[in-house]
């Protein structure tokens, strides 16, 4: 049988979409761990990152430090996991996923954030200075919005290595697309393998895409037109 | 400088010596054996006692262990990849015949004799069967044992729906695993867990309480080690799972006539009870099976 015909006739059985082992439920359960490996990850790398990007300090040593997350193979990093989740009562699957999942994540959102706001142009902030903005009110009226497009390239970024690097979870008994691929290389089953398989790929892309979604929405309409190459932040909407 | 004459005796010399150590190119020469093994430590044990006791007979051999599971590893040796590995007599028969009911039984004679007719046309033989056992056990904790009163498998039905099972990826579909435990057992689980091969990975689950049934090999020394209660396969599920080798036709034709004989001298002194003290040595003291294997070779006089 072609693997065509097999994943086919693999796809039509019932299983596949009803039940505990169905596509709708392994992508709901691997959209949940990246989601929640994103989520933690943001709330550790932006705060750090930009707030060291405010204050012009620490950023390099903070991005080295961050780029151990990006040295270290996620899969020692979930093997590592285990004793420790078993230890916290946390048990097998998720919690140790997650463990090798955020230090993923964190590096691309940790540099990005503190280049991106370094890179904001000092005039710019020493006029919201001027004006007499707080700096609070400098870092969110002045500095994040020029700086939003390469944040969110970042967060990006550490999203679609966490979609994809999610699937190493299936080692250790959690959920997700993963589990269709370590299954099926088990049993030898080529459809379920290649579907698994191609289903991340899919989910990956559609993240990348989802993403630049996101930016269009959130990214002001002068930034976004004035971050076009050849021009700089503070011309502005002005051309 | 050397005669002519010289140079001539020394160049038939050194062409008659290349020869020799052509493989296979004059009578006598010893084939290289490839011995592969499924990915769990009793298979790396069991290859290591063959690989040895062959090197000790003066072959050369190439260890391709821990391939991954049978679904793997049976088609590569029929393939040609691995030249042989141990088996498990019952349960490689069923696999064989997929979808011919059951072929093996109790009876490790009779199992045999059937393997032996299933593997002619394969060009594969089956090599002397040992009398150690090892099959798939149904494995909880004391304290479930003791608290839902689980001593043999059938009483699992009691708790159906209610119970996590853990145990390798490919147990779904194994007829002497998830499959026999809905068939013959009539027994339903909540969820299946996929951990590993009887590894590390489900005894840590099982004392984790991450999964209430666990499948382990019934050789595991883990077992008796962590307490665990081994639930008795009252309804006969598992099958004669004898230790046997498995090899290509082609190897044996190539192979001297000492092979069989060395193979067949670990074989038969493999036990159910030596082959689960070889299995606590690697998985519970840790020690590298390769050493394993050569303290027991020596101490049943098979190497030197």
């Amino acid at each position: 049988m072609s693997l065509v015909a097999a994943v086919l006739s693999w796809l039509s059985q019932p299983e596949r979409w009803q039940g505990p082992d169905s596509i709708p439920v392994r992508v709901a359960e691997h959209l949940l761990m990246s989601g929640t490996a994103l989520i933690l990850a943001v709330a550790i790398a932006l705060p750090i990152g930009i707030a060291l990007g405010h204050l012009g300090r620490g950023g390099v040593a903070a991005i080295n430090v961050a780029n151990v997350g990006r040295a270290l193979p996620s899969l020692a990093l979930l093997a590592l996991a285990l004793p420790v989740a078993f230890a916290l009562g946390l048990g097998l699957g998720f919690w140790p996923t997650m463990f090798a999942l955020v230090p993923l994540g964190i590096p691309p959102m940790l540099t990005n954030s503190y280049v991106a706001i370094r890179e904001v142009q000092r005039e710019m902030v020493e006029v919201a200075r001027g004006l007499g903005m707080r700096e609070w009110q400098v870092l969110s009226r002045a500095e994040l919005p020029v700086a939003a497009p390469v944040i969110i390239a970042g967060m990006r970024n550490a999203a679609v290595a966490i979609v994809a690097t999610a699937t190493l979870g299936a080692i250790v008994a959690s959920g997700g697309l993963g589990r269709y691929i370590v299954d099926g290389l088990a049993r030898q089953e080529e459809a379920r393998l290649f579907t698994g398989a191609l289903l991340v790929a899919l989910l990956a892309i559609a993240t990348e895409l989802g993403f630049g979604l996101f930016e269009r929405f959130v990214v002001s309409p002068g930034i976004r037109a004035a971050t076009r190459p050849g021009e700089d932040v503070w011309a502005g909407g002005a051309r | 400088m050397l005669k002519a004459s010289m140079w001539r005796i020394v160049l038939a010399m050194a062409t008659v010596m290349i020869a020799g150590c052509a493989p296979g190119a004059s009578p006598g020469a010893r084939p290289t054996v490839r011995i592969g093994s499924t990915n769990f430590p009793e298979q790396v044990i069991l290859g290591e006692l063959y690989g040895q006791v062959l090197e000790a007979s003066g072959y050369t051999v190439e260890r391709r262990f821990n391939l991954g599971s049978r679904e793997i590893v049976a088609p590569a040796l029929e393939s040609g990849q691995i030249d042989m590995y141990a088996e498990y007599m019952a349960t490689y028969l069923t696999f064989l015949k997929k979808d011919e009911g059951m072929s093996a039984s109790t009876d490790p004679a009779a199992t045999y004799r059937t393997l032996q007719e299933t593997l002619r046309g394969k060009n594969l033989t089956v090599l002397d069967y040992a009398p150690a056992v090892d099959t798939n056990g149904f494995v909880v904790t004391k304290e479930t044992s003791d608290r839902q009163n689980l001593k043999k498998v059938s009483d699992l039905a009691r708790l159906n729906n209610q119970l996590t099972l853990g145990g390798p990826p490919e147990c779904p579909d194994r007829p002497f695993c998830l499959k026999g435990l809905e068939g013959t057992y009539g027994v339903r689980v909540k969820e299946f867990k996929a951990l590993d091969a009887g590894g590390p990975l489900t005894v840590a689950a099982l004392e984790g309480k991450q999964v209430d049934v666990a499948v382990l090999f019934t050789t595991d020394a883990a077992i008796q080690a962590k307490n665990f209660v081994l639930l008795d396969d009252d309804k006969r599920l598992q099958l004669a799972d004898n230790v046997a080798p498995v090899v290509r036709n082609e190897l044996l034709n190539r192979a001297l006539a000492d092979f069989g004989p060395a193979i067949n001298g670990v074989t038969t002194r493999v036990t159910t009870e030596e082959l689960t003290g070889l299995n606590r040595q690697v998985g519970l003291d840790r020690k590298e099976p390769r050493d394993v294997a050569r303290d027991w070779l020596r101490a049943k006089g098979l190497v030197r």
